[in-house]
C-alpha cells in the first residue's frame, strides 16, 4: 500500500486554492521552520461567509494536501460553520492520514481559526466560537 | 524511471543473480551435511569467503557471514564491549553521525554502563584522526568510526585513525557499508580491526552482509543454534546470498577504477547543476566523498515534498527530512555537520552508479530545479524570505 490515499496525492498533486489573497481580511499561520511544517491561510469574509479563501504551506506532502482539502471544505461557509471544522474532518475526507501525519490535519483546523481569530480582532469583533 | 538511490540498496547485478541461481539449482544442500552433495555446499562457502576475503585483505578465517551490515555492526560492538569489560574498561569512541545500527546498539551499551562519547563532527563532514587521538583513555575499549557517511558520502581518514588505535591497542571497528565495493579497503594497511559489510549496497542479494574481526579478537554470539562461522554465528549459511555477494563484491573491486571514473564524471555534473539553485548547499566535503554521493539542501522547502514530486516525474531520491525518517527531527547526520533544523528539512540525497548516463543527470538537474522552483512558490517561508521578512540562512 502507498504512503498516501490518492485523495491525499490528488490534493497534494494538484492543490486547491494555493497562493494568497491581497488585502485578506483575515491571515492565520501556525507551525515553524525547525518543525519542517508552516501553513498560511489568506481568507476574504463577506457577511460572515468565506468568500475566498487561499493558503501557503511549507511542508511534507500530507501538510500541503491537508490545507487544500481544508480550504475547499471552508469555502463559501458561514463562519460559524467554519470553525466547527475539525482535524479529523478533513482527514477523514482525505480518506485517512498515517499516524505520523496526522498533526498535518491539525494545522490545517489550526490555521484556519487563526485567520478567523485575526477577522475577529481586526473588526474588533468577539471571537466567541 | 530513473533510479538515484543507490545508497539505500542497488539493482543486482546480472552476475550476482547467476551465481545465486546456480547455486540453487546446483549446490542447495546444507554445508554443514557430511556427505559429499553437502561438502560441496561447503567448498562453494568456503571459495565465496575466500573471494571476499581477498577484496579486503583479510583472511579467509576472519569473515564472518552475517544476514547485513546491522547486524555486524551489532555483533562488532557488542563483542569489543564484552572484551573491554573483562578489562576493565568501559569507554567508547564514536561519531555523532553514525549509522544507527552504531547509534542504537552504543545506547542499549550505555544503559549497560558503559560510557559513549560521540565525537563532533565537523562542518565539512569529517572526523580527524586527532580527534580519535584526543578523546581515547586509559580505559577505551573501542573506536567505531563509519567509513563512509550513508547520507552526506564524506569519506573518513581510517588508516589514520586505524594507525593511533592500534598504537595506543585501542580496538578500531568501521562500518563500511557503504565504502565496500566503491572505495579500496584493506583491513591490513588501513588499520583496520573490525569492519562491517551488506552485499546489496554493491549489487549482491539483500540480507547478507560480513564481519570482518581481525585473527584473536573473540566474538560473541548474537544468535545461539549450531555450530556455523566457528560457533559465532547460528544458523544454516544463507549460501545463494553469500554467493552473489562474493561474485558482486568481486565484480565491483575489479572494475572498481573504471567506475569510478565514469561515476565521478556524473556526480560532478550532477553537483555543478544543482549549484545552480540558489540558496541551495552541498552537504559534505566536495571531494572527499563517495563517488556516488550527492546530498544537497534546498532553503524554504521540505525534503519529503520534493521526494514525492521527483517520483512523478520518475526520479528515485531519498531526503532527510523528518517526515521521511517517521520522527520529528529531520536527520542526525544533517544536524550533525551544523545545518539548522529548517535547512535539514529541505534535503535532498541522490545516489548515482555506473548504470546511470549524463542523460539522466541532465533529467534529475531539470526536475530537481522545476519541482524546488515550484514548493518555492507555495511556501510562506520562501515568500518571507524574499520579501525581507525572514533572513536568509544559505547564500
Amino acid at each position: 500500500m502507498a504512503l498516501y490515499s490518492q485523495k491525499v496525492m490528488d490534493h497534494f498533486r494538484h492543490p486547491r486554492n494555493v497562493g494568497s489573497i491581497e488585502n485578506a481580511d483575515g491571515i492565520g499561520e501556525v507551525g515553524n521552520g525547525k518543525c519542517g511544517d508552516i501553513m498560511r491561510m489568506y481568507l476574504k469574509i463577506d457577511n460572515d461567509i468565506i468568500s475566498d479563501v487561499k493558503f501557503e504551506t511549507f511542508g511534507c506532502g500530507s501538510a500541503i494536501a491537508s490545507s487544500s482539502m481544508a480550504t475547499e471544505m471552508i469555502k463559501g461557509k458561514p463562519l460559524a460553520e467554519v470553525m466547527k471544522l475539525t482535524n479529523k474532518a478533513v482527514t477523514e475526507a482525505l480518506d485517512g492520514l498515517p499516524t505520523h501525519k496526522l498533526h498535518c490535519s491539525v494545522l490545517a483546523e489550526e490555521a484556519i481559526r487563526a485567520a478567523v481569530q485575526d477577522y475577529c480582532s481586526k473588526n474588533n469583533l468577539e471571537y466567541n466560537f | 524511471m530513473i533510479y538515484a538511490d543507490n545508497a539505500a540498496t542497488t539493482k543486482m547485478s546480472r552476475s550476482a543473480i547467476n551465481a545465486m541461481l546456480s547455486c540453487m539449482e546446483n549446490f542447495w544442500g546444507n554445508p554443514s551435511s557430511l556427505y559429499d552433495f553437502g561438502q560441496k555446499a561447503a567448498e562453494n562457502l568456503n571459495r565465496a569467503r575466500e573471494i571476499i576475503a581477498n577484496c579486503i585483505g583479510a583472511n579467509s578465517s576472519e569473515i564472518y557471514f552475517t544476514s547485513g551490515g546491522s547486524e555486524a555492526d551489532n555483533q562488532a560492538l557488542i563483542s569489543a564491549a564484552a572484551i573491554g569489560e573483562k578489562h576493565g574498561k568501559r569507554h567508547i569512541i564514536s561519531t555523532a553521525f553514525e549509522h544507527h545500527a552504531i547509534l542504537h546498539t552504543l545506547k542499549k551499551l550505555e544503559r549497560k554502563g558503559f560510557e559513549i562519547e560521540l565525537l563532533d563532527v565537523h562542518e565539512d563532514g569529517i572526523i580527524s584522526p586527532q580527534q580519535v587521538g584526543e578523546a581515547i583513555r586509559e580505559d577505551t575499549c573501542l573506536v567505531t568510526v563509519m567509513f563512509a557517511n550513508n547520507e552526506i558520502g564524506t569519506v573518513q581518514p581510517i588508516e589514520e585513525i586505524g594507525k593511533i588505535c592500534r598504537a595506543k591497542k585501542v580496538l578500531f571497528h568501521t562500518d563500511a557499508v557503504q565504502a565496500a565495493g566503491h572505495l579500496p579497503i584493506n583491513v591490513q594497511t588501513q588499520n583496520i580491526d573490525m569492519l562491517s559489510i551488506s552485499a546489496h549496497k554493491f549489487h549482491g542479494a539483500k540480507g547478507t552482509g560480513i564481519l570482518y574481526a581481525r585473527k584473536g579478537i573473540p566474538l560473541t554470539n548474537l544468535i545461539e543454534g549450531g555450530a556455523q562461522e566457528k560457533g559465532k554465528r547460528a544458523g544454516t549459511e544463507n549460501l545463494p546470498a553469500v554467493m552473489a555477494m562474493a561474485t558482486a563484491l568481486k565484480d565491483a573491486c575489479d572494475n572498481m577504477t573504471d567506475n569510478n571514473a565514469k561515476i565521478l564524471a556524473l556526480r560532478e555534473k550532477l553537483i555543478d547543476g544543482l549549484a545552480k539553485i540558489p540558496h541551495s548547499t552541498l552537504n559534505g566535503d566536495r571531494n572527499n566523498r563517495l563517488p556516488g554521493n550527492v546530498s544537497f539542501c534546498f532553503e524554504g522547502i521540505e525534503g519529503e515534498s520534493l521526494l514525492l514530486l521527483l517520483d512523478d516525474k520518475g526520479i528515485c531520491a531519498s531526503s532527510g527530512s523528518a517526515c521521511t525518517s517517521g520522527s520529528l527531527d529531520p536527520s542526525h547526520v544533517l544536524l550533525a555537520i551544523g545545518r539548522p533544523h529548517e535547512i535539514a528539512h529541505g534535503s535532498l540525497r541522490l545516489t548515482i552508479d555506473e548504470n546511470n548516463t549524463a542523460e539522466e543527470i541532465d533529467c534529475i538537474i531539470k526536475s530537481v530545479g522545476e519541482v524546488v522552483e515550484y514548493l518555492r512558490s507555495i511556501s510562506p517561508l520562501w515568500k518571507d524570505k524574499i520579501s525581507g521578512k525572514r533572513e536568509f540562512i544559505l547564500s
